[in-house]
């Protein structure tokens, strides 16, 4: 079929999805888009996998959009589907990952008169989105389903919603291929100015205490950035650390590796961030999770920046050399001229800084108390670790708290993409349908959830898509019994006021997956850990681990709000230095 | 106080898709991140390229100005942004109208500073004058100024529009 064909409204889009490569879409029926649904039925190309909730239509695509690099697709009727959107949306704007969000909207002639199921959804979501449409002339619906896919994907990826009036998906229109469709103005800058990568080579050279610091926008930009990372990596000597988004751009059993920076990074890593004289910013942000107090953030350091959003660097720290653009065409460039200038690192500054590093390292900040009490949430962790050893096909997704951060902490990312969580939002009820997504994109591989018992609450219903499905995705619940790093802020910061903190009343999980028709699994010894993951494992059906662990355990290191890199909690036995000051305080 | 927390007073024009909503994310993004719009206005340039103009008068330390315009070059309805402020020089003019009611001494005095002003008289009865002004905003300031003291009743200002000097096209 070619451009220019007339084809009502739905079928447009059904073709413009095609088009556009998409072979999954995630989605909820209801009568504003029963026209594109009619138009699924009558075709067997795109596979449409019906959610339980919409909020979950938008996790599963950002979960396959994150683990394929291909862009997640949603579709969601007017009114309360498109509501239920938003908090997926924000998600997957403030993550970079790239959605198209296709929502029905009441006819034309309805809107502005409070209809059925009509709400303003290019208002509600005009900052929940990197950009959206109505289209209410079906002439330019294709034009508008391939715009929407390039601005998704390009520059900062994002999500993009496009509101159809039922009117216009019956309407007959034009059809116009994706190479007749750019936006007029929307160009985002991909290959850097070269003399600023001179520039930083040379920085790069002359450094004595320098370290790379990666951020998700290197996962962004596709595998061959993290490859072309490692390779800069690798050749400089020097050591590289990653924020949570970031993990898996630089193998994690790479000894240059310092782990995850932040919040609760390491000790090394945090205080290398901090002593360094170089940093090399690779498609991170400078978020305040990573920062820490911004005033006494890496005070001695000359920074460079490499991003493709200008609008992220000097946000909210004043770096010395911005680079604007895709991170893979920057490093390429950058290894480029590095050998052409034959460049070498200062072996004898990196060698003392190295034992500076190594003597950061050797404080084994990760390091917890071993028993055969209690299940440690680490513990089990590390033993997941073992079990998943040497296997390339592992896509471990989370929720939000503790569990998320001792996921980051103890399990292995080597490679990019096969991280899945929610940083900048952080939404609890994001890992299952994240998970979901996952698989759907890597069938045969093993997806896993690592959950917190409240956090799973949040849409466990989507149990029940994974069953429909046959989707072997695993849950594995760290359960304290707490809404963890709630109650971890209370008693370090609200002086042990436990309010509202504690998950009450909680389901029986294992008659749950039961209920669900998956099979649930549960371990309340240490002895039992082991046989319970290879179980999960080997189990070819949806799972829901129990894994009962320590419900006091709190998380560690940990850099309070407000706090500079250098004044980390190392474990229980650190307090809180003097009152945290209230500007402190104030910081979520 | 250093340079970078300086304050200052920019004035930004931007070149954007006549489109609906396009106005709501130029604002939102302003409300949204706690930036400060002086003034704004917006207007069709190019009815066959279907372009608008938006000018906004904003406040900032440098980095906050660098963020907004970054900020506004990444709408996907932008073409151009530009910061008639550090450019290179620039002209602005505003109109207002303002309403001055009153009689006797402080009606004349207020024909004759409207005069000096070259504000026109676009409305009169017997009671009061609408008077139409354009000029900087510095100069309908001082001019509002003047008339608050002689029956200043109501203004309406259209905000700043803004061109660079010299040959430069947008
Ligand atoms: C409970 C909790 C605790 C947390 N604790 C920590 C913590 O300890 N440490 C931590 O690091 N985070 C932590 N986070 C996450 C944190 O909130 C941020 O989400 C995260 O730090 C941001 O990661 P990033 O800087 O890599 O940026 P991302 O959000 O991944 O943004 C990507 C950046 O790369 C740029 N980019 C995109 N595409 C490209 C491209 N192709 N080329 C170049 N640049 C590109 C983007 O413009 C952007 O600047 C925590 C979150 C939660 C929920
Ligand atoms: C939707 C949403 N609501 C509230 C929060 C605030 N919050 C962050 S972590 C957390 C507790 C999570 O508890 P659980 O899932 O049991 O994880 P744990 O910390 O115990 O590992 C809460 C309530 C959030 N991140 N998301
Ligand atoms: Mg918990």
């Amino acid at each position: 079929m070619s451009s220019g064909t007339i084809l009502s409204g739905a079928e447009i889009i059904i073709k413009a999805l095609r088009d556009q490569g998409v072979d999954t879409i995630f989605g909820y029926p209801g009568g504003a888009v029963l026209p594109i649904y009619d138009a699924l039925f009558k075709q067997n190309q795109i596979k449409h996998i019906l959610v339980r909730h919409e909020q979950a239509a938008v996790h599963a695509a950002e979960g396959y959009a994150r683990s394929s690099g291909k862009v997640g697709v949603v579709l969601v009727t007017s009114g309360p589907g498109a509501t239920n959107a938003v908090t997926g949306l924000v998600d997957a704007l403030m993550d970079s990952i790239p959605i198209v969000c296709l929502t029905g909207q009441v006819p034309t002639h309805l809107i502005g008169n409070d209809a059925f199921q009509e709400c303003d959804t290019t208002g509600i979501t005009r900052p929940a989105t990197k950009h959206n449409y109505l289209v209410k002339d079906v002439n330019n619906l294709a034009r508008t389903v391939h715009e929407a896919f390039y601005v998704a994907k390009s520059g900062r990826p994002g999500p993009v919603v496009i509101d159809i009036p039922k009117d216009v998906q019956f309407a007959d229109g034009v059809y116009r291929t994706p190479g007749e469709s750019l936006p007029k103005s929307y160009r985002p800058q991909v290959k850097p100015d070269l003399n600023k990568v001179e520039e930083a080579v040379e920085l790069l050279a002359n450094a004595k205490k320098p370290i790379f610091y990666v951020g998700g926008g290197v996962i962004n930009s596709g595998p061959v950035a993290s490859q072309l990372l490692t390779q800069l990596v690798r050749m400089t000597g020097y050591p590289c650390t990653t924020t949570l988004m970031g993990l898996g751009a630089f193998p994690a059993h790479d000894q240059q590796w310092l782990g995850m920076l932040g919040m609760h990074g390491t000790y090394e890593a945090n205080l290398a961030m901090h002593g360094c004289d170089l940093m090399v910013c690779v498609g991170a942000r400078f978020d305040d999770r990573v920062t820490g107090k911004v005033s006494e953030f890496s005070p001695n350091s000359k920074k460079i920046h490499i991003d493709i959003d200008p609008s992220n660097i000097n946000k909210n720290i004043r770096v010395d050399l911005p680079i604007v653009g895709d991170a893979a065409y920057v490093l390429e460039d950058m290894i480029r001229i590095w050998k052409a200038r034959n460049k070498r690192a200062d072996q004898a500054a990196l060698k003392v800084w190295w034992d500076q590093i190594n003597f950061w390292r050797a404080r084994e900040c990760l390091r917890y108390e071993k028993t055969d009490r209690v299940i440690k949430p680490q513990f089990a962790l590390e033993r997941l670790r073992a079990a998943i050893a040497g296997r390339d096909d592992v896509f471990i997704s989370t929720e939000v708290g503790q569990h998320q951060m001792w996921a980051a902490q103890f399990l292995p990312f080597n490679k990019p993409n096969r991280w899945l969580t929610s940083g900048g939002l952080g939404t609890m009820g994001y890992g299952l349908p994240a998970a979901i997504g996952a698989q759907i994109a890597n069938p045969g591989a093993l997806c896993i959830d690592v959950a917190g018992e409240a956090s799973i609450q949040m849409n466990i219903q989507e149990m029940s898509t994974a069953l429909q499905y046959r989707l072997p995705v695993k849950v594995f619940i760290l359960n304290n019994q707490w809404m963890g790093m709630v109650r971890q802020w209370q008693e370090l910061l609200h002086g042990s006021r436990y309010s509202e903190s504690y998950s009450e009343a909680l389901p029986d999980f294992v008659k749950l997956a039961d209920a669900f028709g998956g099979v649930g699994l549960r371990a309340t010894k240490v002895s039992e850990v082991d046989d319970v993951i290879r179980e999960m494992i080997e189990t070819p059906r949806a799972v829901i681990v129990d894994m009962c662990v320590d419900s006091k355990e709190n998380c560690f290191p940990m850099i309070p709000g407000g706090k500079a890199h250098n004044e980390m909690l190392l474990g229980p036995e650190d307090r809180v230095s003097e009152a945290t000051p209230e500007e402190g305080m104030v910081l979520v | 106080m250093t340079t970078q927390d300086t304050i200052r007073r920019h004035t930004i024009a931007v070149l954007v898709d006549n489109e609906p909503g396009v106005l709501a994310r130029v604002i939102g993004l302003f409300s949204g991140r706690g930036y400060n719009i002086e003034s704004l206005t917006v207007a069709e340039v190019d009815s066959n390229e279907s372009l608008s103009r938006i000018n906004i008068v904003t406040s900032g330390t440098p980095m906050i100005i660098e963020q907004i315009k970054v900020q506004l070059d990444r709408l996907v309805p932008v073409h151009k942004v530009k910061d008639l402020t550090l450019e290179g020089p620039f002209i602005d003019r505003e109109m207002a109208l303002v309403k001055v009611a009153g009689t006797g001494e402080k009606r004349v005095e207020a024909l004759r500073i409207a005069d000096i002003f070259k504000a026109r008289v676009v409305d009169a009865t017997i009671t009061s004058f609408v008077f139409e002004i354009t000029g900087t905003g510095e100069d309908l300031d001082r001019f509002i100024d003047l008339m608050r003291q002689l029956g200043l009743v109501d203004v309406s200002r259209t905000g700043a529009v803004a061109l660079s000097r010299g040959t430069a096209a947008f």
